[in-house]
């Protein structure tokens, strides 16, 4: 089964404060590190071990600049037999559907069975999966958390409310979005990445993929950043029980606290 | 502006809170406007869906569907493309069924989408002008969208109040005849259902947690009871799963789960550095504890000075009386 | 003059003479020893290199100490000393049964130098020693067979119980004994009732009794029993020989080799392989253990050395809260891998090429469980080691990407960042500010020099508890007039726990950061707080300035006078102090933290009974925070009831990750307002005179 894993460079929340710079219209960016979106890294031990099964070959590719090339050498060294760059000026500014019509270019130019992506990213918006199945013509699945091969079918389970599993067979070629916890990733440190640093990372660019300005043009478009006003520091509710619990259910219901 | 349409989720009859959030949502959008709901369904109790929501929309297309009796997004992606007009801006609410079914269906409709919206601040011709949060919640970002060829959004649950003025006077409009071809490449199979207590909490978006002041095994139930009352699922601290009163995959803190609630209710929990370091994602924290000097209040949002074996109770009480 | 009695090599067995099979015994015991001997060698010979005939003297002077002179037996009393009767009866015994074998075909055999007066010195010395070796072996096998001290059991996880391998032992022992002193005896025996110079018997000897009674006994019956006591001896002799390679008391073979190969500095974690430098790593196809060749000769070797005696398990603070390790195991389960695979009969078994030990004798959470804080180590009599072998094992899954999730972040934030918790690299100084004013701290990052370089490390720096311990360090080298400077966002993790946790490159990387800031930094002197990095900086760095830990500061400048402490004002507080591993047994600092606390005028202060080298670990540092072990309870709640029981209300301790695991624990274990922990330095900060 030949698997490709689509990956995206991010600042992982978990290794950053996540502040507004100076002009309050940014994040903070002087001070970022980054990684590979967590639920990418689930999707890249999933083809793994689904490849450890069946055979086949892993292909990660991800749209970026040139540092992405960093997180498609840390997939590879998981055991991703191949990683592709696509990059281009072109790519910086279009939206989630852009980048979804140039991951479609890239997966037109090879024979994939089963595509892979993560169900969302910190700074993203859990689209391209879904986009990129509607731009093949491909069935899709999102928030996937288990994934059986069954010949030329899968059967998988997609996670929904109260921690219960829906249940599909899917036909491929098709589309999942994985969602974490489906597995364990396995490690990576600096030696494994040391591996494979010379291995090359093929890039390609617009021109290479045959992708025009219309198919990347943005129709969403991030304007700023802001800090939504939650006020600061404990407020300790004050007066006797009845009083604070009428204020309390108020703030909850305000920040969707009650169901 | 184009006609706007929420997509209705439903089940076993009953609509869900969802159903009037987005039509606060679409009012949102163009104040002026009678946005439509389209409800999809199978089986008796469809009727009794749409006679509802006539009371929120202008009309509510009806689409009854055999094939239909699971919500199967990859059908009903097929059957919306079907019969809706271009450039209609479709509003889903942001959960399991919409992130399956909406960003495929703007690539078909050859619409703008944005995802998990949680306020709308106004229109500018075709131009929407939306917010969403990033990081976990840590920032929030203006987002601008081109809606001139339609848009499909995804709304998060919880962030609109609900519109439950119900005076729209609708009516419901049968569209089961236009649903066409709804043959797909993924087969609905069956729901497996979560084994008792194996609760995910870093997927909960409301956790009532309990620390050291629950005091007994026993008391759980106290929390137990808020948690059901409020919607929301029971974490701890380490204390509380040393003890064996609660699995390790309840517990919050750098050697247990990290989650990222929106709402935290941090309940005799005094905050210890290794517990805060389970939380992400800025959640709303509440605290009680009956020690005024817990370090829990340096970081909670809110704060309440009493013993968690006699608020909570209370509180409950009060919830369950809404 | 006719003999009393004919000897073996004299006397004719059906006019077979006997010295025939007193010479075909030895040798095809012998024969058969060596056979056994080879094959046992042979996994050996395939086994990884390992450096261990440096500093021959300081080798030989640990088998003088701890080998000849049985030092860490005392350590468990009724087992040590029994030991010690054993194994001294054994050395003294040894030189007669040699040359019993001898005499056997050759009738006038004595060693050199045995002939005359200190031939007879010896045998009554031997005689008595014949008479406690097994006296003390019946008193093991009763405490063995009978008592059954609870250290000894074996979980059903791992195995099969020893016991009857044991018993069995000392009934081969006893039985050398017995008919040693029978063959003896009965010629005494003889001579006397002959009216011949019969050998001197020492009085009260298992010989004198066993020849007291034979005094009627017809010659025909002596001479009978002489030749069979000393077939019998012959006979046990090598068979005791042959058998000991097969099982747990191979030790009497091994153990003399493995103290003179056991590791000599502590604290220490041994290279990647031995004989490739740092430099070279990235060379190396494969890190760590992951089959058993690649565990190092002398690893192999501990794992025949093992007598399962316990100590390590019933000292390891992993096996007392019921997490899967047991120190005892590990060896236990190498030495049954060994026989299994490197058979007696037989070809080697062949693994094939996705063979792991981990997964098939080992486990992953057994191998994380290991807090590394060398209780087993300190006391093995044998010279045992397990850190280096746990963290080689780690090598192996860090290697093959088999890490917990739980570890797998902070070990990319440590990265990143420098730091296990992702904090920005930034705010590494930020706890200079609050105490600016009083304590100015000066910061290297933004181009300040200073005589002596304070390393934070991570946690005191980010910690907003633990920022205490580095403020109240701060003050203290303020108020001794020190001048000191701290390298900020320069500091990165000491990396004490990333290498201990099996990540070498990451460690490699963390190691070169620091040094060229240490070395950039041009401080002549390097003074730390927090004992894990005091021993990386000391144990796996190299050619830094020399590295204090602040109690030995503190306490050079009390005892120098250039600080002085004001009096405990007698609130009734009793401490104890807490000795942190990595401070006490791995560098054998145990004195200058109980002599500042003594430099406290009417502080109240008691032993825990638990101390010093036998210190009970808090539940271990760096990433051990961060890993979720299976455990029934929580090591730092069994240190606070020690300290309960020992009957303080304080527990001082001098170490960052102590004070977090012991803080929690007092409130798990409920002891919150009658309990308290604190600092060293936060301690000495409360006392230092304005």
């Amino acid at each position: 089964m030949e698997i490709l894993v689509c990956v995206k460079r991010v600042p992982d929340t978990s290794e950053n404060e996540i502040e507004l710079n100076g002009a309050g219209n940014d994040i903070d960016r002087d001070d970022l590190v980054y990684s590979v979106n967590e639920w990418d890294n689930y999707a890249v031990e999933e083809a793994l071990q689904i490849v450890d099964k069946v055979g086949g070959g892993v292909t990660v590719i991800s749209v970026g600049d040139d540092e992405s090339e960093e997180v498609l050498r840390r997939e590879m060294a998981m055991g991703a037999d191949k990683g592709i760059l696509l990059s281009d000026d072109a790519f910086e500014e279009t939206d989630g559907r852009g980048i979804a019509a140039v991951l479609k270019a890239a997966v037109d130019k090879g024979n994939y069975d089963l595509i892979l992506t993560g169900a969302q990213a910190d700074d993203g918006a859990a689209q391209v999966g879904g986009m990129l199945a509607a731009m093949m013509d491909v069935p899709f699945a999102s928030l996937v958390n288990t994934i059986e091969v069954d010949g030329d079918k899968l059967k998988i389970g997609r996670e929904i409310e109260g921690g219960n599993q829906e249940m599909h067979e899917i036909s491929m070629p098709c589309v999942l979005s994985i969602q974490t916890g489906i597995n364990e990733p396995r490690y990576v440190g600096i030696r494994g990445i040391r591996k494979v640093a010379s291995v090359e990372i093929p890039t390609m660019g617009a021109a290479d993929l045959g992708v025009d300005a219309a198919a990347v043009a943005a129709r969403v478009k991030r304007a700023d950043y802001f800090l939504p006003d939650l006020g600061e520091g404990a407020e300790i509710l004050e007066g006797d029980t009845d009083e604070i619990i009428e204020k309390l259910i108020e703030l909850l219901k305000a920040k969707g606290g009650l169901k | 502006m184009a006609q706007i349409f929420s997509y209705i989720l439903h089940k076993d009859g009953v609509v869900d809170d969802t159903a009037l959030e987005l039509a606060a949502a679409a009012k949102k959008i163009d104040a002026g406007a009678t946005p439509n709901a389209i409800v999809v369904g199978s089986g008796d109790s469809l009727d009794a869906v749409c006679n509802e929501m006539v009371a929120s929309y202008g009309e509510v297309w009806k689409v009854a569907n055999d094939a239909i009796t699971y919500p199967d997004a990859e059908m009903i992606r097929k059957l919306l493309v079907n019969i809706l007009p271009a450039d209609s801006i479709l509003l889903f609410a942001h959960e399991h069924l919409g992130m399956d079914l909406a960003p495929g269906l703007s690539v078909k409709m050859d619409s703008a989408f944005v995802s998990d919206v949680v306020d709308v601040e106004g229109a500018d011709g075709a131009t929407l002008k939306l917010v969403r949060q990033e990081f976990g919640g840590a920032v929030s970002a203006h987002v601008t969208c081109d809606a001139s060829q339609g848009a499909v959004m995804t709304m998060r649950p919880g962030a609109f109040a609900a519109d439950e003025s119900k005076g729209a006077g609708g009516q419901v409009v049968d569209k089961s005849a236009e649903a066409g071809d709804l043959a797909v490449n993924r087969k609905f199979l069956e729901i497996v259902e979560a084994e008792a207590g194996d609760v995910d909490i870093t997927k909960s978006e409301v956790l009532v947690s309990c620390g050291r002041g629950i005091e007994d095994e026993e008391n759980l139930e106290i929390a137990f009871d808020l948690a059901k009352a409020m919607g929301a699922d029971v974490s701890c601290s380490r204390p509380i799963v040393d003890a064996k009163w609660l699995p390790k995959a309840r517990q919050v803190g750098t050697s247990g789960q990290t989650v990222k609630p929106k709402v935290y209710l941090a309940c005799g929990i005094s905050g210890s550095f290794q517990h805060m370091g389970g939380i992400k994602g800025n959640p709303f924290i509440v605290a009680i504890n009956k020690n005024p000097k817990a370090p829990i209040f340096q970081v909670a949002d809110v704060g309440v000075v009493d013993d968690m074996l006699d608020f909570l109770p209370e509180l409950t009480e009060k919830i369950e009386e809404l | 003059m006719e003999p009393a009695l004919l000897s073996p090599a004299a006397y004719k067995f059906f006019h077979i003479p006997t010295a025939l099979f007193a010479l075909l015994i030895p040798l095809a015991g012998t024969a058969a020893f060596a056979y056994i001997m080879k094959r046992r060698i042979d996994p050996l010979l395939k086994a990884a290199p390992d450096n261990r005939f440096d500093q021959p003297l300081a080798r030989i002077w640990r088998v003088l100490k701890i080998w000849l002179a049985q030092w860490r037996q005392p350590r468990y009393m009724m087992a040590g000393v029994i030991h010690i009767f054993i194994f001294a009866g054994f050395l003294v015994l040894s030189i007669r049964s040699t040359s019993l074998v001898f005499m056997g075909f050759w009738e006038e055999f004595t060693f050199p130098g045995f002939g005359g007066t200190f031939g007879h010195i010896y045998n009554v010395f031997k005689d008595f020693a014949a008479t406690w070796v097994l006296i003390a072996c019946v008193i093991a096998a009763i405490r063995r067979g009978i008592f059954r001290p609870e250290r000894y059991a074996v979980p059903a996880r791992y195995g099969k119980d020893h016991t009857g391998e044991a018993v069995f032992v000392l009934a081969l022992i006893s039985t050398l004994m017995i008919s040693e002193s029978l063959f003896e005896a009965s010629l005494a025996a003889a001579q006397i009732q002959q009216l011949q110079t019969a050998e001197f018997v020492a009085p009260g000897t298992l010989a004198w009794l066993f020849r007291n009674m034979l005094l009627d006994a017809p010659i025909a019956k002596l001479q009978s029993m002489h030749i069979t006591a000393y077939f019998i001896h012959d006979l046990t002799f090598f068979f005791f020989l042959c058998f000991l390679p097969l099982g747990k008391h191979f030790h009497v073979i091994t153990s003399l080799f493995n103290v003179f190969f056991m590791r000599l500095e502590r604290g220490n974690i041994k290279p990647v392989r031995h004989g490739v430098t740092d430099e070279q790593l990235d060379d190396l196809e494969s890190f760590g253990v992951k089959k058993f060749e690649d565990f190092t000769w002398k690893h192999m070797l501990d794992f025949y050395t093992c007598a399962d005696c316990g100590r390590c398990s019933d000292n390891c603070p992993a096996n007392a809260v019921k997490r899967p390790l047991s120190p005892r195991f590990i060896s236990i389960k190498g030495r049954d891998y060994m026989f299994a695979n490197f058979p007696l009969g037989g070809k080697d078994v062949v693994k094939d090429k996705d063979y792991q030990l981990i997964g098939d004798i080992y486990h992953p959470d057994e191998i994380w469980s290991c807090t590394t804080c060398g209780a087993c180590e300190q006391e093995c009599p044998l010279g045992i080691e397990y850190i280096d072998k746990i963290v080689d094992l780690r090598r192996g899954m860090v290697d093959e990407g088999n890490v917990p999730q739980s570890l797998q972040k902070p070990l990319r934030a440590l990265e990143k960042r420098g730091n296990p918790w992702g904090k920005m690299e930034k705010k590494r100084g930020a706890w200079v500010k609050e105490i600016a004013e009083d304590a100015p701290v000066k910061l290297i990052e933004k181009g300040e020099s200073a005589d002596v370089l304070y390393f934070v490390d991570s946690i005191s720096s980010y910690d907003d508890r633990m920022q205490g311990i580095a403020q109240a360090t701060a003050r203290i080298l303020a108020k001794a007039g020190i001048d000191f400077g701290v390298l900020g966002k320069l500091e990165k993790d000491s990396g004490n726990e990333v290498r201990r946790f099996g990540e070498e490159m990451l460690f490699q990387d963390l190691k070169a950061q620091n040094t060229d800031a240490i070395l950039e930094a041009g401080v002549k002197r390097i003074v730390t707080a927090d004992p894990h990095a005091y021993n990386a900086l000391r144990k796996d760095y190299d050619n830094l300035p020399p590295v204090d830990h602040i109690s030995q500061v503190i306490c050079q400048e009390v005892e120098a006078g250039r600080l002085s402490l004001t009096a405990a004002n007698g609130d009734g507080k009793v401490y104890t102090y807490h000795d942190p591993c990595y401070l006490g047994r791995h560098n054998q600092i145990y004195e200058d933290p109980r002599r500042v606390l003594d430099a406290i005028p009417g502080l109240s202060r008691v032993e825990m009974s638990r101390s010093r080298d036998r210190s009970f670990c808090c539940g271990g540092g760096g990433l051990m925070l961060f890993y979720e072990p299976e455990e029934e309870q929580r090591m730092g709640v069994l240190r606070v009831e020690m300290a309960a029981k020992a009957g303080a209300n304080v527990i001082v301790t001098a170490c960052p990750f102590c004070l977090v695991n012991i803080e929690d624990a007092i409130k798990v274990a409920g002891l919150e307002g009658r309990m308290e922990a604190i600092d060293l330095s936060e301690l000495v900060v409360q006392h230092l005179a304005a």
